[in-house]
């Protein structure tokens, strides 16, 4: 997925009155294209008979890629079509600050529940 | 259209809406407010996603003798995976929309306002016919098992946010032909964008953790 | 000006001054009790949590009471075991959530702004709404008293024994309500100070050369924008167990009652520092004026602060280390808890470094802050004794618990914040508390605070568990749990004598009919260079901040050996108090509206759903009125030339932060603080 990179060739021009490259629609619509592809490539994925009864490297890998393409979408969105790529660098960092925070402290409760090495479905009472 | 004439309420003018407001940082009260906000909200669909992953296996038998089906048994995934694209693609037509605001062009930012209030209704009445299904149809309601607790929480919680991201969304069009929203105040609109957009990204992520991880 | 007869009348009335579709008629007044229920006054906004808090201060000390006179003998009679429950229960929950952050809530609403050379807060409408959901809140908390019995879970209300099956009454229902409100307060709150302490700072007032208090109240808004949305989570889970039958906490579905205990301390670590953090920066304000040395170490004091926020996230499980979470898991945050002793006493020895060679004038509010740096020392040293965890899982639940976060929440922040009344009364009300007065009141009330707890140390060491509503004879303790009642009595009796002290401050000062004057402390930050009590517009002008304690350079030079020179006194530079050609934002009804709507959901989801829908439309009313309210009335009359590009006006001035010419500089604050109309 390297070819994501969203380049903001809208920068330049009569928008750019303080620096900040304002994009333009057609770059969205690019986005958007780019975001259903990762999201066809998700569910495709999430299809591969391969994964079947998957367990330990698989099933590592199968997940790995599941969440590596969804950080991919919510980046893009935050960064694109949240404009925190154009905008002040200070609301990157309180967003993302709020969002590592989360996954930190919620990986590591998970973590304490030991839901990485959890056991076959279901439950017994 | 009366915008010319109304004075916004802010102080700011309309003959300096492209000038940044008076503010330490240079970005305005409403849009860092918004941002923070949206950080606070990072941790409440955390604590969510995770009681849901937690308890993702949690599940009981649907009827005594019955094994205990996992949820990903009755999951529609092409169904969610088509509604959960008319979500991504309601973040185009809102950031379109925003656009249009900035350029002054009434007429396009009223049109995508109400693409995105549709596209979010879809998105809606999907998870309206998700939850009927999964609870009518084939047994598993909201106090059958932890994870379908958790399910029903989740997803249920995003879809109120979406839902007053839709009333917001109708609000801000309506303001739109009072004058009160337009190009003089484009960045109103990009801030009820910066919410659709953030309800759009915790979809991403539920989307993947509750329907796609098995 | 805008006329106000028949202020709640809807619909399209005569009197309606508000364009365009306005329900209610512009509030006006800036007297009597419509004035303050429509105020976005800052100030206004703060005394009210002010008054609030010490309202709750009152039925939360009333219930400590009760505990203590219940453990005054063995085998006490005047609770019976599950009135007991209630009581301790609701003790901790106003403690916490109704006194100790609203006072802190206090303070910042009052002294950011001033601190920072505001005009007001970012959002004040916002503001005003933050308070009222506030209130809402505990009234929705307390009137549990009324409706079938308060909750009985303790504070943290443990699962599975916070469920409908051992707990049947709706009391953890109403304490659920009551702080999801509090909650949406809180956040309501971090988002509006946050907002203000990074974006109306007056020009040159940069992050590094703000007070130390509103440091710590920045971090303290942090670490609420980020620990009250993990509680709702954990509320809301809790909701629909006790509710709409949810199986999140059902232990016999696979629910898992540690998911509860992780989210409420993942909440309630930083909860801790939410609560002592503002007080830290009272005291970090006080000790200063009192030692006429600038705080040592400001960088450190501000990083230390820092350091405590983030820290303060990774800490969490040591409230649970006996609860079977795995050793793994102690080892780690029993280390971590170690290290977060570190940045406090990097704290406390800067404010001992602050006296150190000062000259030390022991006013009362001096004293406060003294009592704050021993007593929280000693909390603190306690503290660091639960780190370890296999002392810790001896100490648990037993009174050493009880004695170690009294020392640090009463001994620490409320003596910050009853140091802080004294400090800051003479600027929020125009007159001085007596300072005789307060000298006794302290020596009585520090004198009771240790006589309280001090004793349930041993009484913990002893074995003598907390939350139990009766002991035994012969267990060795009668003795102390006697001299903790008395000491409680004294605790009682100073607060007594306070509100007295209050009272017979401002007879004396009606009777001497001298003006405080703007200075009184001979104190360093900006808030002193006004009026007091401070104009409804704070500032004439805006400041322009050129060093740290700028306030203070101005009234101070140095000579060639570095001793201090006077060079003009507070009251020479302080600003007039003039406040022509200022615009302030209109007050209004819609927060409290909206937030009148809350309690109709609370009571609603507990007792009928149809109860829900006036909740629902007063909130959504509210909201559409808020939108269509432009938050500074057109109309109304500030003696401020309103046209958009006239010479003064905002932008232009904006973008030049240094700009100091006196009369761009009015317009610009004066247009700073308010609101889009889609807010």
């Amino acid at each position: 997925m390297t070819d994501i990179t969203v380049t903001p060739e809208a920068a330049s021009g009569d928008h750019a009155d303080d620096g900040h490259a304002h994009p333009t629609d057609a770059l969205f619509v690019r986005t958007a294209v780019i975001l259903a592809i990762i999201t066809a490539f998700e569910v495709g994925w999430s299809y591969l008979p391969w994964w079947d009864g998957a367990h330990g490297l698989r099933s590592f890998i199968e997940i790995s890629g599941l969440l590596i393409m969804m950080m991919a979408k919510f980046i893009i969105v935050a960064n694109v079509f949240m404009h925190l790529k154009f905008d002040k660098p200070l609301l990157s960092w309180a967003f993302y600050f709020g969002f590592v925070l989360a996954v930190i402290v919620y990986m590591a409760v998970l973590t304490t529940f030991e839901i990485w090495s959890s056991g076959p479905p279901g439950f017994a009472p | 259209m009366s915008d010319a004439t109304y004075v916004v309420s802010d102080g700011h003018t309309v003959d300096h809406m492209d000038e940044h407001p008076p503010t330490s940082t240079g970005i305005s009260n409403e849009k860092l407010g918004m941002w923070v906000f949206l950080a606070s909200e990072c941790l409440l669909f955390g604590g969510l996603i995770s009681t849901f992953v937690l308890y993702r296996n949690k599940v009981l038998p649907s009827a005594p003798g019955e094994t205990a089906e996992h949820l990903h048994d009755a999951f529609d995934i092409a169904f969610t995976s088509t509604s959960s694209f008319v979500l991504l693609m309601s973040s185009l037509s809102m950031v379109l929309a925003v656009s249009a605001a900035q350029r002054g062009d009434m007429r396009i930012l009223r049109s995508w306002l109400a693409v995105t209030a549709l596209l979010g209704t879809v998105f809606i009445a999907g998870q309206f016919y998700e939850f009927y299904e999964f609870s009518a149809i084939e047994g598993f309601g909201f106090t059958h098992s932890p994870a379908w607790s958790a399910f029903y929480t989740l997803t249920g919680f995003h879809g109120a946010h979406v839902t007053i991201g839709i009333v917001i969304l109708l609000v801000t069009l309506g303001l739109t032909f009072r004058g009160r929203v337009g190009q003089h105040n484009a960045e109103a609109v990009e801030i009820v964008g910066l919410y659709w957009h953030f309800v759009d990204v915790v979809w991403i992520v539920v989307f993947t953790i509750v329907y796609l991880i098995k | 000006m805008t006329t106000n007869d028949g202020a709640l009348a809807l619909g399209s009335g005569g009197a309606l001054t508000a364009p365009p579709m306005g329900v209610f008629a512009r509030a006006g007044q800036t007297k009597g009790w419509r004035s303050w229920i429509t105020s976005v006054d800052h100030k206004r906004v703060g005394i009210m949590y002010g008054a609030a808090s010490l309202f709750f201060f009152v039925i939360g000390g009333l219930e400590a009471y009760l505990i203590r006179l219940q453990l005054a003998q063995p085998e006490g009679k005047l609770l019976s075991a599950d009135l007991y429950n209630q009581v301790f229960t609701m003790h901790g929950t106003t403690m916490i959530f109704l006194v100790v952050m609203p006072i802190g809530a206090a303070f910042m609403n009052y002294l950011i702004p001033l601190q920072i050379g505001a005009r007001d807060v970012a959002f004040p409408r916002m503001n005003a709404l933050s308070f009222w959901v506030f209130l809402a809140g505990g009234i929705v908390l307390n009137s549990s008293w009324f409706l079938g019995g308060g909750a009985d879970g303790g504070w943290f209300n443990y699962a599975p024994n916070n469920g409908v099956v051992f707990s049947p009454s709706h009391g953890i229902d109403f304490w659920n309500m009551g702080l999801l409100l509090t909650g949406i307060s809180s956040l309501v709150g971090a988002v509006n100070l946050i907002t203000t302490c990074l974006n109306l700072r007056a020009p040159g007032m940069t992050l590094m050369k703000m007070p130390v208090f509103t440091w710590m109240s920045l971090v303290t808004q942090f670490l609420l924008l980020f620990a009250i949305p993990v509680l709702t989570a954990a509320q809301v889970l809790l909701m629909f167990d006790r509710l709409f039958g949810a199986r999140f906490f059902d232990v016999s579905a696979g629910g898992d009652p540690l998911l509860w205990e992780h989210l409420f301390w993942i909440f309630g670590h930083p909860e801790v520092y939410i609560m002592i953090l503002p007080a830290f920066g009272l005291i970090s304000e006080i000790i200063p004026t009192f030692a006429r040395k600038p705080i040592f170490g400001y960088p450190f004091m501000v990083f230390s602060g820092i350091a405590i926020g983030f820290m303060g996230w990774g800490v969490w499980a040591h409230h649970m280390f006996a609860s079977g979470i795995g050793p793994i898991s102690v080892a780690a945050f029993s280390v971590a808890t170690m290290f977060i002793a570190v940045p406090t006493g990097v704290k406390i020895l800067n404010w001992l470094a602050t006296m150190w060679g000062g000259k030390l004038r022991f006013t009362a509010p001096m004293m406060y802050s003294i009592g704050l740096i021993t007593m929280f020392t000693i909390g603190g040293l306690s503290g660091v004794t639960h780190a370890i965890a296999p002392a810790d899982t001896q100490q648990t639940d037993t009174y050493y618990i009880v004695a170690h976060f009294h020392y640090v929440l009463f001994g620490g922040a409320l003596f910050g914040f009853v140091g802080g009344w004294y400090f800051w009364w003479p600027k929020v009300f125009g007159y001085k508390l007596s300072e005789l007065h307060g000298k006794i009141n302290f020596w009585v009330l520090f004198v009771g605070f240790n006589l309280t707890f001090g004793p349930m140390h041993i009484l913990g060491l002893q074995g003598m568990p907390r939350r139990t509503y009766t002991y035994r004879d012969g267990y060795g303790f009668n003795f102390w749990n006697m001299v903790s009642t008395i000491g409680a009595t004294l605790i009682g009796l100073s607060f007594l004598y306070f509100f007295w002290i209050i009272f017979h401050s401002y007879r004396a000062h009606k009777k001497a009919g001298v003006a405080v004057g703007p200075d009184p402390w001979d104190a360093r930050s900006l808030e002193w260079s006004l009026q007091s009590p401070t104009p409804a517009h704070n500032f004439d002008y805006t400041p322009t901040i050129e060093v740290f304690d700028d306030f203070w350079h101005r009234k101070y030079g140095e000579d060639e050996d570095g001793r201090l020179v006077p060079v003009a006194t507070g009251a020479e530079i302080a600003q007039p108090g003039n406040g022509e050609g200022v615009h302030l934002p209109s007050p209004s009804y819609w927060p409290i509206v909206l937030a009148s709507g809350m309690p109709f959901l609370a009571y609603g989801l507990i007792f009928n759903l149809l109860l829900v829908i006036p909740g629902v439309l007063l909130i959504v009313g509210a909201m559409i009125g808020w939108i269509l309210e432009p938050s500074t009335d057109p109309n109304a009359d500030h003696g401020h030339d309103d046209e958009p590009s006239g010479p003064n006006d905002t932008s232009d001035v904006a973008v030049e932060p240094a700009a100091n010419d006196e009369g761009d500089a009015v317009a610009d604050e004066a247009n700073a603080p308010e609101e889009v109309a889609a807010r």
